[in-house]
């Protein structure tokens, strides 16, 4: 295997919240401690409830905020310390497609000319006809017409734009491409056009994704491993298999019960989560899911379990043994 | 490179969807008072620019023979002076087309220098916050917080009286009115995704300012600018008319109130028709500003 394209070590990113004139500000950790790794033509889906930082790890990423502490290397190239023009290239690398495609393109832009920025930006020896031909071809790439050139984005769907918003994070061929749900605000059957244009695309350009969602559905469907969070932090890391087929962490287990399967037979077995997510400002002691957790037991208000290698996972939990296996509760017991 | 055959459902009927400008005009031309503004104005505009052909006499010519004569429909009237003559013989309607060109130049030149100003302050002030934006704020608060005629007036009185040095002046006093929008629509799109991409595929503070923001911003300047036009028609006029603005014997609609402010009660016409044609410009101008907000400005739109 090559070396990962993307190196992320401990990134955290918190903020400052100030809650007026008189009282002291507060510190939000929206993202607490992350590290993976994305590797050339493989996906990385990050997964977890609103609120748990996936949106705040996607801004870090694409180095549109940079991190609290932490550090994030592109090629072995640490962000933080590149300067001018690496940092430009390393920019360049990393490309991002929003969830909202109404929101994500410029109204007063025709398509031609949407593609077209990145390169007017980028690449400034490129001729105007240049730019041209690689706009039309990234657009055949994504299933747009030549004709949809010159137009606006107010004529097309939901499922035209996010293609197109798609075409125009590729525009600069980049190795890393950070899809912060790129389905979740479309049609289910667009949905399913979208994700297998991505399929292809990322087979094409060996593209890396790190796929943000919270439809565990289009995750089993597009992951190669999957990483779930809790209020900013990894709880569960691991490979789709392992994750889908024997969920360790009880948070993990809650998420993926709380998918409808269509079985009408299927014993449902649903475990359910009591209470709200708390608020990251100010989260539990501890174990942060422990005031939700099923399984709770002595360790988990006082002590933060870490992320340790637990058999073929990464799990944050006590009551996961060292092999994997998880000890309490339900599971245990099967 | 396998090209992905997709079927695309809006395809066939974008061709039949109407263009920007056709849109535009549909929902402009549904105000009927906007329409009629904007006949006003384009005949304002053809009057101004030709009114060297259209004008019968020149606006300084002097007739000796006809001071202070009546509108030729009024008793004593002559078909030779259609409007009259003022107090010392010059043709009315000669003066007022000319005058147009006083009145129209004034408001472009104060909109584009309030705009230019304004997009300017407003952009930086929206786009970098900070101390920058406060800066810039507390400042038109303060321009603001005068009237304008009065801050107008004492900015006259320090450049000292005459047509060139009313207009930065008026264009002063306009300007926070941009400013204050421009940064309104600023801070309002600077948040969305389409400018988030636009800086993750490295555009640069300027470029995202003008290139993309600022299109995004222009609905309401139009309309802004369209009002702001009447309002420096206005503002000069009265200017004028306090002898500050323009100098006799310029044909500007404002002097020429002051000039024949003593003939009141013996000439009728010589003040009520520069009156007039105030009136009737700002008013056109001020139907074709609420006319473009109707259009431009998808939240006040009619469904």
């Amino acid at each position: 295997m090559s070396a990962p394209v993307l190196h992320a070590d401990n990134l955290a990113r918190h903020y400052r919240v100030s809650r007026g004139l008189f009282a002291s500000e507060l510190t939000l950790k929206a993202v607490d401690g992350v590290s993976f790794t994305l590797d050339a033509g493989k996906t990385l889906a990050v997964v977890g409830e609103s609120g748990c930082g996936k949106s705040t790890l996607a801004r870090l990423v694409t180095m549109i905020e940079p991190p609290t502490s932490g550090s994030l290397a592109i090629d072995g190239i640490d962000v933080a310390t590149a300067g001018g023009a690496a940092r430009r290239r390393l920019r360049s690398d990393v490309q991002i497609v929003f969830q909202n495609p109404y929101g994500s393109l410029n109204p007063r832009q025709k398509i031609g000319a949407i593609l077209e920025e990145p390169l007017a930006i980028n690449r400034p020896g490129m001729g105007a006809a240049e730019r041209r031909e690689a706009a039309l071809e990234m657009m055949r790439y994504v299933g747009l017409r030549p004709e949809h050139y010159d137009r606006y984005p107010h004529m097309f769907s939901g499922g035209q734009r996010q293609r197109i918003a798609i075409a125009r994070a590729l525009m600069l061929r980049p190795r890393i491409l950070v899809l912060d749900e790129p389905v979740s605000a479309l049609d289910l059957s667009v949905q399913a056009q979208v994700l297998n244009i991505l399929v292809d695309l990322q087979a094409e350009f060996q593209l890396a994704y790190l796929f943000i969602s919270h439809s565990l559905s289009v995750v089993r469907h597009m992951a190669d491993e999957v990483m779930v969070m809790y209020l900013g932090r990894v709880v569960e890391h691991a490979t789709r298999d392992a994750l889908f087929g024997e969920p360790r962490h009880p948070y993990t287990r809650a998420l993926l019960s709380a998918t409808p399967v269509a079985d009408p037979d299927r014993a449902r077995n649903r475990m359910k989560l009591e209470g709200e997510l708390p608020s990251p400002i100010n989260p539990p002691a501890g174990c942060a899911f422990h005031p939700r957790c099923p399984i709770v037991f002595e360790p988990c208000p006082r002590q933060r379990p870490a992320l340790e290698q637990k058999g073929d996972v990464r799990v944050a939990c006590f009551a996961v043994d060292r092999a994997g296996r998880v000890t309490r509760g339900a599971s245990a017991a099967a | 490179m396998a090209e992905i055959p997709l079927r695309d459902p809006a395809g066939t009927e974008v061709h039949a969807r109407p263009g920007r400008l056709a849109d535009f005009w549909s929902h402009y031309a549904e105000n009927r008072g906007a329409v009629i503004g904007l006949a006003v104005f384009v005949l304002l505009v053809f009057l101004a620019v030709f009114a060297d052909f259209v004008a019968p006499y020149a606006p300084d010519a002097q007739f000796r023979d006809a001071f202070l004569q009546p509108p030729s429909w009024a008793e004593g009237g002559s078909a030779r002076f259609l409007l009259g003559t003022d107090a010392v013989g010059r043709d009315m309607l000669s003066r007022l087309i000319h005058g147009a060109r006083y009145s129209l130049s004034i408001g472009v030149v104060v909109v584009a220098l309030g705009l230019l100003l304004g997009v300017v302050l407003g952009l930086v002030a929206g786009y970098f916050r900070g101390w920058i934006d406060t800066v810039i704020m507390r400042v038109m608060d303060i321009i603001l917080a005068f009237p304008s005629l009065l801050l107008a007036l004492v900015m006259v009185a320090i450049l000292g009286p005459g047509l060139e040095n009313a207009v930065i002046a008026l264009a002063l006093t306009l300007q926070p009115h941009f400013v204050r929008l421009v940064r309104g629509s600023v801070l309002a799109e600077r948040g969305k995704e389409y400018v988030v991409s636009a800086r993750v595929a490295g555009a640069g503070p300027i470029r995202l300012m003008f290139r993309t923001i600022l299109p995004n911003c222009m609905a309401p300047l139009i309309v802004q600018a369209t009002l702001s036009f009447s309002n420096a028609i206005l503002d000069a006029a009265a200017l004028g008319f306090l002898g500050m603005g323009a100098q006799p014997p310029r044909p500007e609609w404002g002097t020429m109130l002051a000039e024949s402010r003593e003939f009141v009660l013996r000439a009728w016409w010589v003040v009520t028709f520069p009156g007039l044609a105030i009136l009737v410009t700002v008013l056109a101008i001020n139907l074709i500003g609420d006319g473009l907000r109707d259009a431009l400005d998808p939240k006040l739109r009619r469904s």
